[in-house]
């Protein structure tokens, strides 16, 4: 293996991420995907997969996650945008192909892409 | 599913949802016997026997959010017209685990795909849940464990963007050497090194 024995590595991230894990957790950007047999099937792998590399690309720090089966199943792949003092954003049917425009419009420019959401959980009234 | 690796983040997504915090997951494809077997063991909350023997059923479900469970019956199907079969095996408060075999060289065995797309995802969700991982091919095979990763990432999360980044570039490294021949692997790369949390080893066959 090449240099799967850099733990060293890893402490050096480890001094990195202590410094701003907490700003980030407590204002930064959250991504989380659907990930259950339904999203699994539909796409979301490949959509989390575009994802990582759009923000990886456009330099942006944040944070990805996966869940399971919301119940949504027929708009799968779904993605859900939070940032502080936003609301919290809904997209369906995100194949890897709406990813970029997704993240340049709402995470780069502010305004989300309001023909893609299906849900929005408003700041002001949860 | 188009890949067997979606087969398989589906399998660990189960174990996370049965509250699991650790699984084993073993992915081995053995050409010489042409047999390809997977085997994911948890230690989640494990299913009773009635409930064992209605996993199968594409109308069975515990969930509430929908009243279909088709990823267990999807890959009992995949196995079964691959002369595979997949097996069940569960204790309530113990875990559960999923034993899949196909013959690798059949025609409709879906290809393996992007296994490390599918630990990537698996890893990202929430709760945390930790993986021990074996992948083999042939006389390849690296491993991985998550739970030394974490520490020495500690507070940061696996989430983390750098700790993110750093776990794709080390699975798809892994991947991408299981198909370099065992003696052209460099001398230094083959040292077994049970203190690291990632390790890669060349094992001879007898």
């Amino acid at each position: 293996m090449p240099k799967l024995d850099n733990i060293q590595e890893l402490s050096r991230l480890r001094e990195r991420a202590q410094q701003d894990i907490r700003v980030r957790l407590d204002t930064g950007t959250r991504i989380t995907v659907g990930m259950g047999t339904c999203g699994i099937a539909a796409g979301a792998r490949e959509t989390m997969q575009a994802l990582l590399k759009e923000l990886e690309k456009r330099k942006i720090e944040a944070h990805v996650t996966t869940v399971g089966c919301i119940g949504m199943c027929a708009s799968e792949p779904l993605v859900d945008i939070e940032q502080a003092g936003s609301d919290r954003i809904t997209y369906g049917c995100v194949k890897p192909d709406r990813v970029p425009r997704i993240i340049e419009e709402h995470l780069v420019n502010g305004r989300p892409v309001n023909e893609w959401v299906v849900g929005r959980l408003s700041k002001q009234n949860p | 599913m188009r890949e067997l690796s979606l087969h398989v983040l589906d399998l660990l997504q189960n174990a996370r949802e049965a509250g699991a915090t650790l699984v084993k997951l073993w992915v081995e494809e053995d050409r010489t016997q042409d047999r390809l077997r997977i085997r994911v063991e948890d230690n989640g909350k494990g299913m009773e026997a009635e409930d064992m023997k209605r996993a199968r059923d594409p109308f069975f479900t515990t969930r509430k959010t929908r009243h279909v469970g088709l990823g267990l019956p999807l890959l009992a199907a995949a196995a079964e017209r691959c002369n595979g079969s997949l097996t069940l095996a569960s204790s309530p408060g113990e875990g559960t685990r999923v034993s899949v075999e196909f013959e690798h060289s059949h025609v409709d065995r879906a290809p393996l795909g992007d296994l490390a797309a599918t630990l990537t995802a698996f890893l990202l969700g929430e709760p945390c849940c930790h993986l021990a991982v074996t992948h083999r091919r042939d006389e390849n095979e690296w491993s991985l464990d998550t739970r030394p990763v974490l520490e020495a990432v500690a507070p940061a999360p696996l989430t983390h963007p750098a700790v993110r980044e750093w776990l794709q570039r080390t699975l798809a490294q892994a991947e991408a050497r299981l198909d370099i021949p065992a003696d052209r692997v460099p001398e230094n790369d083959r040292r077994v090194r049970e203190d690291e949390p990632c390790r890669s080893s060349t094992i001879s066959r007898n």
